[in-house]
C-alpha cells in the first residue's frame, strides 16, 4: 500500500477528484494549505503599497491506494491538475505500514 | 446649519405663504387658517428635520462598518466597540453641557458660556406669535446637532484604529463631545467671531470634518504608527480584512449625507427651500460620483491597479468636499469639488504614509485634507464667500482643535497610556481588550 499526497492549485480540485472517481478511487482527504516552491510568492497591492505573498493557497489531496495503483492514480491527478504553468504542484509517494477501518477493525488492503 | 445668513433668508418664506392663503378663502376664519398654515409648517420642517438627523445618526453604522472592514480582523471587535461608545458618549456630553456651550447665550464672540441640561420646547403661543419665524423644535434641532458632533468623533477612531487603548480613547471622546468640539461649533454656527467674519461652511467641511481630523492628527502624532507598519525604510501594506464591510459603510456614509448636507438647509416648507433641498441632494450626490470616478481613474494610472479602499475614499473625499457649499454650485461645478477631492485624498493617503503618519482608514486625508479643500472651494462657488475668510475659519478651527486635543492626549499619554503593549498589538488588541474575538469559528468550535 501507498500513500499519495498532492499538491495541486485549488481550482484544479474538482478536475482531479473527477478523474480520480472515474478511474475508481473511492475516496480522499482534502485540505487547504499554503506554501511555495520554486513559483516562489506574489505581488499585491494596497493603498499604492507592494506587499509580498510568500505562501500561495494550494490543496493538498491525500489518499490511500493498492501498490499495483498508484502509477495509474499518478498519471491521473498529473493529467488533472497541468495547467503546464508553473506552480502545478507536486506529488509525493509514501509507503504505508497498514490502514485499519474504525468502525469494523479490519486491516490492510481490506480497509482501503 | 444655524447658518444665521441663511436663517434671515428664508424666514420671509413661510410668513408669505401664511399671508397668501389666508387672502384667498372668505368664508373661513381667516385667522385660524393662517395659524393652521404656520403649525403645518412648523411640523413639516420639524419632521424634515429629524428625519435628516435619524439619517446623520446612521452613518455612525457607516463609520462602524468601513472602519471595521479596513482593520485587520484581530482589531474588529474593539473597533465595533469604540465605534458604538463613542456614539453614546457623544450623546450623552452634549446633551449635558456641549449643545449649551454651542448654542447658549455666550459671554462674547469668542468666549461661548457655559449651562447644562436641555431648555424647554416652543409652545403654541410662542410660534404662533412669531409668526412663522420659529419654524422647528427645539428638541429637533438638538437631535439634529448631537448626530453631527458623534460624526465628529468617529473619524477619530479610525486614524487611531488597531493600537489605541479603549478607555484613553473614550475619556478623549468626553473632553472633544463636550467642549472641544462645541467652542469652535459655536464660533461659526452658534453666531460666533468665525460667523461674523463671513466664514462660510454650510453642513460642516471644517465644523465637523477638519475638527475630527485635527484631532485624529494630533492622537496618531503622539500615539506612533502601528507596529511593523514602516520598518527598514519601507512602507508595508497592512491590508483590511473585509472589504465588502468596508464597500457597505461607504454606501451607508453616502446615504447618510443626505440628511448631513440635505438636513443642513434647515428648512423644506415652501417652494424656494424645497427646491434648495432638492439642489442640495443633487450636488451631494454627484460630488461623491465625481470624488469615487477621479480615485478610481487615478489609482490605475498611478498603481497600475483599481485599490477598491482608494476608490470608497475617494467618494468620501467628494462628500466631504462638498459639504462646505452644496447649495450654491451648480451639478457640474459640484462634481468638479468632488473630483479634486478625489485625486487629493488619494494623493494624501501616499503622502502621509511616506511621512510616516499611520492611519489605517485615511481618516486624515478624506476629513482634514478634502474638508480643507471644501472650505477653500466655497470662495469660488458662492458669490458671498471670501478666500480670506475661508482661510481664516480653517486656520482657526484647525489651530484649536489640533492644539487642545494635544494637550488632552499628552495627558492621556501621561496619566494612562494611550497605546497597548506591543504583544497586545500582535495579538489583536480584541482580545486584550474586550476579551472576545469577532469571528471564533476560525480559531475554534
Amino acid at each position: 500500500m501507498k500513500k499519495i499526497e498532492a499538491i495541486i492549485k485549488p481550482f484544479k480540485l474538482e478536475a482531479v477528484k473527477e478523474a480520480l472517481t472515474e478511474i475508481g478511487i473511492t475516496g480522499m482527504t482534502v485540505s487547504e494549505v499554503k506554501g511555495y516552491g520554486r513559483q516562489k510568492g506574489h505581488k499585491e497591492m494596497y493603498r499604492g503599497a507592494e506587499y509580498n505573498v510568500d505562501f500561495n493557497p494550494k490543496i493538498k489531496i491525500e489518499l490511500v491506494v493498492a501498490a499495483d495503483l498508484v502509477d495509474k492514480v499518478v498519471e491521473t491527478i498529473r493529467g488533472a491538475a497541468n495547467s503546464e504553468k508553473i506552480g502545478d504542484g507536486k506529488i509525493f509517494v509514501l509507503p504505508i505500514e497498514d490502514v485499519i477501518r474504525v468502525r469494523t477493525g479490519e486491516r490492510g488492503k481490506d480497509a482501503i | 446649519m444655524n447658518d444665521t445668513t441663511r436663517h434671515h433668508i428664508f424666514l420671509g418664506g413661510t410668513a408669505f405663504l401664511a399671508v397668501s392663503v389666508v387672502a384667498v378663502p372668505a368664508l373661513a376664519d381667516e385667522a385660524s387658517i393662517g395659524d393652521t398654515v404656520i403649525q403645518l409648517a412648523y411640523s413639516v420642517d420639524t419632521f424634515y428635520f429629524l428625519m435628516s438627523g435619524a439619517l446623520v445618526m446612521w452613518m455612525a453604522a457607516g463609520f462602524s462598518m468601513l472602519e471595521a472592514g479596513l482593520v485587520r480582523s484581530k482589531n474588529t471587535v474593539e473597533i465595533l466597540t469604540k465605534n458604538v461608545a463613542l456614539y453614546s458618549v457623544a450623546c450623552l456630553m452634549y446633551m449635558l453641557v456641549g449643545y449649551n456651550i454651542m448654542y447658549g447665550d455666550a459671554l462674547n464672540s469668542i468666549i461661548p458660556g457655559l449651562s447644562f441640561f436641555l431648555g424647554a420646547d416652543n409652545t403654541v403661543d410662542e410660534v404662533l406669535k412669531s409668526g412663522g419665524e420659529t419654524y422647528y423644535s427645539n428638541m429637533s434641532d438638538f437631535f439634529f446637532q448631537v448626530v453631527f458632533v458623534a460624526t465628529a468623533m468617529s473619524i477619530v477612531s479610525g486614524a487611531v484604529a488597531e493600537r489605541m487603548k479603549l478607555w484613553a480613547f473614550l475619556a478623549f471622546a468626553v473632553v472633544m463631545t463636550g467642549f472641544i468640539y462645541p467652542v469652535q461649533g459655536y464660533w461659526k454656527w452658534g453666531g460666533g467671531f468665525l460667523d461674523a467674519l463671513g466664514f462660510l461652511d454650510f453642513a460642516g467641511s471644517g465644523v465637523v470634518h477638519l475638527c475630527g481630523a485635527s484631532a485624529a492628527l494630533a492622537g496618531v502624532l503622539l500615539l506612533g504608527a502601528r507596529s511593523g507598519k514602516y520598518s527598514k525604510g519601507r512602507i508595508k501594506a497592512i491590508p483590511g480584512s473585509n472589504l465588502p464591510l468596508a464597500t457597505l459603510g461607504t454606501f451607508i456614509l453616502w446615504l447618510g449625507w443626505f440628511g448631513f448636507n440635505g438636513g443642513s438647509e434647515l428648512k423644506i416648507s415652501n417652494v424656494v427651500e424645497a427646491n434648495a433641498v432638492s439642489m442640495v441632494f443633487v450636488n451631494t450626490n454627484t460630488a461623491a460620483a465625481g470624488g469615487l470616478v477621479a480615485a478610481l481613474l487615478l489609482s490605475q494610472f498611478w498603481f497600475g491597479k483599481a485599490d477598491l479602499t482608494m476608490i470608497l475614499n475617494g467618494a468620501l473625499a467628494g462628500l466631504v468636499a462638498i459639504t462646505a457649499e452644496p447649495l450654491t454650485p451648480s451639478p457640474l461645478v459640484a462634481t468638479f469639488v468632488g473630483a479634486v477631492a478625489g485625486l487629493l485624498v488619494v494623493v494624501a493617503i501616499i503622502s502621509l504614509d511616506k511621512l510616516k503618519i499611520d492611519d489605517p482608514v485615511g481618516a486624515i486625508s478624506v476629513h482634514g485634507v478634502c474638508g480643507t479643500w471644501g472650505l477653500l472651494a466655497v470662495a469660488f462657488t458662492n458669490p458671498e464667500g471670501s478666500l480670506v475668510a475661508q482661510l481664516t475659519g480653517i486656520a482657526v478651527i484647525f489651530s484649536w482643535v489640533f492644539g487642545t486635543s494635544f494637550v488632552v492626549w499628552m495627558i492621556l499619554k501621561m496619566v494612562i497610556g494611550i497605546r497597548v503593549t506591543e504583544e497586545e498589538e500582535l495579538e489583536g488588541v480584541d482580545v486584550a481588550e474586550c476579551g472576545l474575538a469577532a469571528y471564533p469559528e476560525f480559531t475554534k468550535d
